[in-house]
Parts: structure tokens; sequence; C-alpha cells
């Protein structure tokens, strides 16, 4: 059996182990521009707030109906991840990191009763560490997903489960009748894998609860959609199509993206963004060991401002050579907003994508993070793979932007630099990983 | 207070495991039994941290506890694993703040606990009654006071 670990609403439990006022609460996190919210509490979730919506849109609710806003603090929520997924390890002798506040674990070959099992590590990651989590037991990934779902669902609003179901769901001891039950009263979208345009083409079929689609003709289905749903369909009746990886896959893409505090207007803050971007995406392929192909930039106005004329912009420029060099990427994606910018559009959003990711192998020589700068590591055979690496150790070691590369570094354009920095007017402090940000007690 | 530079900003806090050995190569063809060996130097995180996930860094901030030996200004470990019980020092939500308290709980008949109250080690300060209006809300308990002397 698989079990799946879910922090429940992850990022706003986070931030009330450090902040109990803001405890039974409607609290809501930001993303690090202060743009979208991107958890909410349960009393948030109660207030209508959905997922992703533009805080703007719900900012009204601050003055009528109590909620808090705090900015996402990513190096708070890191730590108390790592404890959690600490925590969830002792409890089964393989584990799968998947998200930040996800995990799966391996229960292969255990007898014991599982349901116990399960809530005694929830306790225990409670006790803890303070955050509340949801698990579920299946015989494969997205029947673990799935009762994971129905485990948090059945405690968040009673009478939507049965009780017994609510934060540990075992369907490993379900009958098939009680499973037959569950699945017909839940929504056929709600399974791990069938996103919103296949859940609307099986709807418009007549496919709406999971038994609907555990029931359809498998040679119908394959015909209509893709492999992935078949799959999806044989892990629903038991078959595991999907092992736990003990390495995440390499990433085949990296993105980095954000929306402006601001709206910029002038090339040269898009460049100042975009170039940013893709020096902090050519961070993380060195450290994957990766290189990239191609370069990838897009940005766009913003489709929620409908008063502002719409205008957006994406393109890919392939590399003549594979490379992981900050500054050949960054050429590249300054190359390709210039020749698309036009004028007069007020800017809400921009990234850069690097794609036709490939292994590093040879011509890169050794790009292990730390052996570059130890004194009896083997000289690089490549010099400016040697400063690259040199780049990412000194900005690992001293923060984020201690040590930069000429193009990067602010620009004259002080203003319209300024504004797209991350806006986190209210993020809390770092309290588990900073001296002078740790939590006071009045004594 | 002490300056909050007593410690280097961005010390990773109660999170490390037993510290990577130190290692040390030279090109001395016999060996250095001073410096070729793996030693491992003592390290604080083994005395404060009993359990590393549930281990909290926290300061105090006010006068009420010194008679228990936590003064302004002192660094608080704070273990959220153990379970408070009468006489533990511990951090306890009060009114949406975190205080730290002793924890006074009188014997109950039964075998049930009695009434509980977090109380100041400075007798002049008014004792915090739990009742169904102020629930027992503990973070965890102190296990180790850091203060600077010098």
């Amino acid at each position: 059996m698989y079990a799946l670990v879910d922090g429940n609403n992850f990022y706003v439990s986070c931030e009330r182990v450090f902040a109990p006022r803001l405890a039974g609460k409607p609290v809501v996190v930001l993303s690090s521009n202060d743009g979208a919210c991107i958890a909410r509490s349960n009393e948030a979730k109660d207030l209508g707030v959905k997922m992703a919506q533009p805080w703007f849109q719900v900012r009204h609710l601050e003055k009528s109906a109590g909620l808090i806003a705090v900015s996402a603090n990513h190096e708070l929520y890191g730590d108390m991840s790592a404890r959690m997924m600490a925590v969830e390890a002792r409890y089964a002798p393989r584990q799968e990191v998947y998200s930040v506040d996800e995990s799966f674990l391996d229960f292969e070959g255990v007898r014991d009763d599982l349901v116990g099992v399960g809530r005694h590590m929830r306790a225990a990651i409670l006790k803890e560490t303070g955050l509340p989590t949801s698990v579920g037991f299946g015989a494969t990934k997205t029947l673990a997903k799935l009762a994971n779902n129905i485990a948090k669902t059945a405690d968040r609003k009673p009478g939507s489960y049965p009780a017994a179901l609510a934060q540990v769901c075992d369907f490993g001891r379900l009958s098939p009748g009680e499973l037959d039950a569950l699945y017909a009263a839940t929504e056929v979208g709600l399974v791990w894998g069938v996103g919103r345009r296949t859940t609307e083409k099986l709807k418009a079929g007549g496919i709406h609860t999971v038994l609907d689609l555990m029931r359809a003709d498998v040679a119908t289905l394959r015909r209509q959609f893709s492999v992935v749903l078949e799959k999806t369909l044989r892990e629903l009746h038991g078959t595991r199509c999907m092992e736990l990886d003990d390495v995440p896959p390499t990433r085949q893409q990296i993105l980095v993206s954000r929306s402006f505090g601001t709206p910029i207007t002038r090339v040269e803050g898009i460049l100042e963004a975009v170039s940013e971007f893709a020096s902090r995406a050519a961070e993380r392929l060195r450290q994957q060991g990766s290189v990239a192909g191609a370069v990838g930039i897009y940005f766009m106005t913003s489709p929620f401002r409908t008063n502002d004329r719409q205008h957006s912009v994406n393109v890919t420029l392939p590399l003549p050579r594979p490379t992981a060099d900050s500054a050949v990427l960054m050429r590249a994606a300054e190359m390709a907003v210039r020749s698309q910018f036009r004028a007069g559009f007020r800017y809400a959003k921009a990234g850069a994508i690097l794609t036709d990711l490939q292994s590093a192998g040879h011509e890169q020589g050794e790009l292990d993070l730390f052996s570059a700068l130890e004194a009896d590591a083997p000289p690089s055979v490549d010099p400016r793979a040697r400063l690259m690496s040199a780049l990412d150790t000194l900005n690992n070691r001293f923060g984020r932007d201690s040590v930069r590369l000429g193009s990067t570094a602010m620009g004259s354009d002080g203003a319209e630099v300024a504004v797209w920095a991350t806006r986190q007017e209210r993020r809390s402090p770092r309290y588990t990983t900073r001296w002078d940000e740790i939590p006071i007690a009045r004594a | 207070m002490n300056s909050p530079d007593d410690f280097p900003d961005g010390a990773p806090v109660g999170r490390d495991g037993p510290a990577a050995p130190t290692v040390r190569r030279t090109s001395s063809a016999f060996g250095s039994p001073g410096t070729d060996s793996t030693v491992r130097r003592l390290d604080l995180n083994d005395l404060l941290v009993r359990h590393q996930e549930a281990t909290f860094m926290m300061r105090a901030a006010g006068g009420a506890m010194h008679e228990a030996g936590i003064d302004d200004g002192d660094y608080l470990v704070v273990d959220r694993s153990l379970t408070a019980r009468h006489g533990a020092i511990v951090i306890a939500a009060v009114q949406g703040e975190y205080r730290c308290r002793r924890l006074e709980q009188a014997a109950g008949r039964g075998g049930r606990p009695g009434a509980a109250a977090l109380v100041a080690a400075d007798p002049a300060v008014e004792p915090i009654v739990i009742s169904e209006d102020t629930p027992l809300e503990v973070f965890g308990v102190v296990t180790f006071v850091i203060k600077s002397l010098a």
C-alpha cells in the first residue's frame, strides 16, 4: 500500500504555528509579488476566496470580513516542510517527497493496521511541528491521492463522506460496496491526472463521478482520450502504473516567472526582469547538472485589468550550442525581448523558460556546486563553468544576489528597475532560519 | 537586550543533523595523527537539540521569569515533542501571543488533572488561570536557556 500524506492548507498552517493570533481567522497567503492567493485557511475558503484568485478581487474582505493576508514566506515553508517530511519518513521504509507539502510513503509488506499507523503519524506531525495533515492509503498512487482527498474533505465538510474516514482514510480496509459508494459521491475531476479539459469532455460524455469513470468502456476512452487517462483508469482499478521514485526525475523545463508589483511600460524594465529570471533559471539548471538547448521568454499585460489594452509575447530562441552559461542564456533572453517589445502597454507579468534540457555530460566538466571551490578539487577544464559554479556557491552561501554577473546588475533606470522586485509587504518573520527573526515569547 | 548579532545571521536553527565530519587531507606521506583522522568537534546541537524536527528557538522579552533564570533577551530552546507537565516552563499561546510561563497543574480527583494555571516567576504578576474561555494552548516545553554574559 501507498500512503499520501498532505499538509492541510500548508502555507497557512506554517504561518499559524508561529502566530497564534491567526488561529480560527480567515487567512490567505499571497504569491511572492502579493498578486494572488496561493493558500487559504478553511475560514477563507468559506468566505468564497478561490485558489489563485487575484488579491485585488478579494481585498475588500479585509475590512468586511476580517480576512488576513500574508506574503509568502518560502524560507519558513521550506524548513517546516523538511521537518514534516522527516517525521513522516520514520513511518515507512521508503518515501518520495512529491511537493513541498506532499509525500508518498511505501508501506509494501507492512501488515499493521494502517489506519492506526496513519493516525499515529498524523498525531506525531501535529505535535512536533504543529502542522495538521491528511493521510490517504491506496494500492496505487492514484488511489492514495484519492483516499487523501476524501480524508481531507470528510474532515472539512462533515456529512460529505462517512465521518470515520476523516483525517485518515484507508481504501484497503473498505469493502467493494463501500468503495463504490465513495466513488459515486466523488466528482471525476478530483482524480489525480484528470485535468479541467478532460473533465469537461468526460462530463459531456455522461461521466460525472469516479464510479462512472471506472465503469466506462476502456476501448472507448482510449479512442477519445490520451493514454494518460487509460493509465489513470488502470491505477483506479488497482494496477500500479506509477512506481515510487526515490530520485525525482530531472526537470524537463525550468521556468522562472513573476507578476510585477506595478505594471512595467518600458523596455528597460522588461529587459531587467527577464534577464534576472534567465539568470535564476540558469542557476537551477546548473544545480541539476543540465544544459539548455533553447531559451523562451514571455511578457504580457494583465487579463484582469480589463481597461488596459492587451498584448502578450511568447517566443523561444534555439541556441547554437546547449549551455548552462548564465551570460549566454541572459543574452539570448534579452535579444528575444528586444525583438518583440512593443511600447504602449502596461506589462504585468514576465518569465524566462529554459527548454530542450539535457545532461551536461562531459562538455561542461564537473559542475558540482562545491567542488570547484574546494582546494583539492580537480581543476575544471572550462573556466566559464568554474565561474558559474563559483557564482552559485557564493550566492548559496551568502544569500541570493550577493554576487551577480555584470549584466544583471541594477540598471541606471532605478525607478522602473525597483518596481518589479518582489513585493512582499506582509511577509512574516523567517522564524526558524534567521536568528534575528525568531519568535518572541513574552516573559 | 542582547544583540541579535551574537549568532551569525542565517545560521540554521534546530534542524541540523550531526555535523558532517571534518575531513582534512594533507600531503604528508606519513600522515599526521593530528589532522589525518576524521574528528568531530563538539557541536552544541548535540547538547541542546534532543528532537531535531520538534525543536524551535525563541527569544524572551520581559522580566517576569527572572527568578526562574530567564531574562529579557535570553534565547530559549523549545521542544514541541515533550508533554508539558506540572512545573515545566512552557511557551503557551495566550490571547494571540506567546508567553513564557511555568505550568502549574493542581492534582484533580480520580486521577484526572485539576485546574491549571500559567504562573510567572515574579509573584507580583497575576497568574493566567486556564478555563474554557482561556484554554491551555502549549507550543512547547522550554528545555534550555542561552544567555550572553560577556
